[in-house]
């Protein structure tokens, strides 16, 4: 919850002036900050150069082994898996969410909180129901299947159990308010009217589409991207779910490392290497855009 | 040109546009001139292809154009909001349409900078449309429009958002650029004295329907119905009952014992029309065509006597009330050496005179039935067309216009 509400905070903070803050306001914030995420952070660090003892436990001796050790095919390839699911479950909630934001920004008040509530309810039941939920609807007796047959589109019940498509069903029906909620805060704030504005100048729908909406509401598509990929890129228990744990990915690795090897060095490595991934490629790519923006305004 | 057949729109329950026709000329500056909600939005919405009509027609040189969506009409429009892009900067806006229909990029950068230099922004070509003043928004989404030479400009209330100063000097600018460009410029805007000033002709519009169609001076002198004479300026009602009608006057029985008359426009363009006695009507005069005077003029122009109530000092004119028996004369004495040395004071009992030639005719609520349209002299029109530019400067700073209703 608090991932989307800090997120869309941070849109809506673009067009807010700086207010000035009194410094005892700021405790809170600086405690919350140190605690959740520093101090873990420092440990993780830590064990990452240590190694583990014969027992389990952590053998204070530095080493860089277990990043030498994560660089091994096997677990670049775990890498991989675990980007490829991220990268897709992110782009497919961008191209089904932003149309639902974008019916959602220009439906009346009415309809406009009705939908909002929509989007929400989910985050009413646990994540692991939901996941349930999906396995059930894809059942061989699932409403899928029965609509499916009614239809005469199928004489077999369809087998989505331990699929690919399960998987990633699974993963967007889970991320996609994570990926609406921001982008229609985006939205929300776009004046439609530029929209007759470059029809009005000869531009096709498409062209409106990539030159002016896509362009006006990117903090909403970046936010948006950065709230699914992020939280994908970890996520282990829905392809556990749906698709019968046959993948491997960085998420149950180090679950693996943490509970059952009881490798905690090699788990924090591998942490620590997730974090850098995904903070490297974000700070990448506000460099660029940094730059692309300066590069216009000298233009 | 362009020809609007009876085209109406509805919004659910609520007719916004009923049967509107209209021929606009190609070149002309034509304003669509009306109170707010009246329905000139809508109207230029339809032409730009943003709506489509409900019924009727719309043709471009004979060309069917109500069916076309708006990227495919040579139309171009000029925002209330401006609407600019915010993520492009002010070059980029204006070079967007030409980018749009792939003009080669050699020639767009030399027709924008043509353009922005037009319109005095080529300096700030490379801002960003976010830091620009009103004004200059204003001049962007202007060129934004003009660059890709559209068949037919169409411009909503692009001045209402400046103030006086800046409105007088884009209105000067507007214009000029009219001139040299010679496109159709179709102007939305609910001041009057901003579409007497620009138009070759203007529309009123009045609830979703058009009430008239003319030169300034038309709609000035000889507005059809009493919501035009009103819109446009202010006028004084003064209610009475047809006692003769010959061809060359009227006589009618007001509010005193002295008969008014009627007499055609000196220009003879509005004849007499012909009315059964005993008809009720309205004669409607405007503020400056009263004169205030100490005693009773001659037979030959009519008079009502009054008390003064108020006098408000404006500059060029002041503003008399004069209270008659049971309502209440606006009259605006423009102030001369000669007005002024007369020294009316409140509580003066004056005779409010005004000649036979400018009242204007009505039913007692609405037009009269039997008026038929003014015959329109070109003359008159080409006249307007051909006034200098610091001529009609002047004449607005004059403040030819009465305000107020
Ligand atoms: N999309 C719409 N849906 C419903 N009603 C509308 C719509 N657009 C306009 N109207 C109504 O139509 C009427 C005319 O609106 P329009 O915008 O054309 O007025 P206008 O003459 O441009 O007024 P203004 O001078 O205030 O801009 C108004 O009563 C308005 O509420
Ligand atoms: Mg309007």
């Amino acid at each position: 919850m608090s991932a989307w509400r800090a997120g869309w905070r941070k849109v809506a903070e673009k067009a807010r002036p700086r207010l000035r803050r009194p410094p005892l306001l700021v405790l809170p914030a600086a405690g919350w900050f140190l605690w959740f995420l520093l101090a873990p952070l420092a440990i993780i660090f830590v064990y990452s150069f240590a190694s583990k003892g014969v027992y389990g436990g952590v053998v204070m001796k530095f080493s860089l082994s277990n990043y030498v050790r994560s660089a091994d095919l096997i677990y670049l390839h775990i890498f991989w898996n675990s980007i490829k699911l991220a990268t897709l479950t992110a782009a497919s909630c961008l191209l089904i969410g932003y149309p639902m934001a974008y019916v959602m920004a220009t439906a009346s008040a009415r309809m406009r909180a009705f939908l909002l509530v929509m989007v929400v309810v989910p985050f009413w039941t646990n994540f692991v129901v939901r996941a349930y939920a999906v396995k059930v609807l894809l059942g061989e007796q699932g409403p899928v299947n029965a609509l499916l047959a009614s239809f005469g589109l199928i004489s077999e019940p369809v087998v989505f159990a331990n699929t690919a498509f399960a998987v990633w069903l699974g993963m967007v029906t889970n991320y996609l308010p994570f990926m609406v909620l921001p982008l229609y805060v985006s939205l929300e704030k776009f004046d439609f009217s530029l929209l007759e504005a470059a029809r009005d100048l000869g531009a096709s729908p498409v062209k409106v589409l990539f030159k002016v909406l896509v362009p006006l509401t990117k903090p909403g598509i970046v936010t948006g991207l950065v709230f699914t990929f992020t939280p994908a890129l970890g996520e282990f228990v829905i392809p556990d779910l749906l698709g019968g744990a046959k993948t491997m990915l960085v998420g149950n690795l180090i679950t693996e490392q943490f509970l059952k090897t009881r490798d905690w060095p090699f788990g924090s490595a591998l942490s620590l290497l997730l974090i850098l991934t995904v903070t490297g490629s974000l700070v990448l790519y506000l460099r660029m855009e940094a730059r692309r923006q300066k590069a216009e305004e000298g233009a | 040109m362009l020809e609007i057949k009876s085209v109406s729109k509805s919004f659910g329950k609520a007719d916004v546009l009923r049967d509107i026709s209209l021929t606009i000329k190609e070149g002309e500056f034509f304003s669509l001139l009306g109170p707010s909600g009246c329905g000139k939005t809508t109207l230029l919405r339809l032409l730009g292809g943003f709506d489509r009509p409900g019924t009727g027609e719309i043709h471009h040189n004979g060309v069917r154009i109500d069916t076309l969506p708006a990227n495919q009409r040579r139309f171009n429009m000029v925002f209330q909001r401006y609407a600019l892009f915010p993520h492009l900067s002010v070059r980029d806006n204006v070079a967007f349409g030409l980018r749009m229909k792939k003009v080669a990029s050699r020639e767009i950068a030399s027709r924008v900078d043509e353009m922005l230099s037009l319109v005095q922004m080529a300096a700030l070509a490379s801002r960003s449309v976010t830091t620009l003043s009103g004004g200059q928004q204003q001049r962007v989404a202007l060129a934004r429009a003009l660059v890709n030479r559209p068949e037919v400009l169409l411009l909503d209330e692009p001045l209402s958002a400046l103030d006086l100063k800046l409105r007088q000097q884009m209105q000067v600018e507007l214009l000029a650029l009219q001139r040299r460009l010679k496109h159709t410029f179709i102007f939305v805007t609910h001041d009057q004295e901003e579409a007497l000033t620009l138009s070759d002709r203007i529309a009123v519009m009045n609830d979703g329907v058009i009430d008239q169609v003319g030169t300034p001076q038309e709609i000035y002198e000889y507005p059809r119905t009493p919501f035009v004479a009103r819109f446009i300026g202010s006028v004084n009602a003064i209610d009475g009952e047809i006692k003769d009608c010959r061809p060359d006057v009227i006589i009618v029985g007001g509010p005193t014992k002295r008969m008014m008359t009627v007499r055609p426009s000196r220009d003879g363009f509005r004849p007499l029309p012909v009315i059964p006695q005993g008809t009720p009507i309205r004669i409607l005069v405007r503020p400056e065509k009263f004169k205030i005077l100490k005693s009773a003029p001659g037979p030959e122009q009519n008079a009502l006597d009054g008390t003064i109530r108020e006098i408000l000092y404006q500059g060029p004119v002041t503003q008399f009330f004069v209270q008659l028996r049971d309502q209440i004369l606006i009259i605006a004495q423009p102030n001369t050496a000669v007005t002024a040395r007369k020294g009316f004071s409140g509580g003066d009992k004056v005779f409010v005179a005004w000649a036979p030639e400018d009242c204007l005719l009505m039913g007692r609520d609405g037009p009269l039935p039997v008026l038929e349209s003014p015959p329109v002299d070109p003359a008159l029109s080409d006249a307007q067309l051909q006034l200098p530019l610091g001529i009609m400067e002047d004449v607005r700073m004059a403040g030819g216009v009465a305000q107020g209703g």
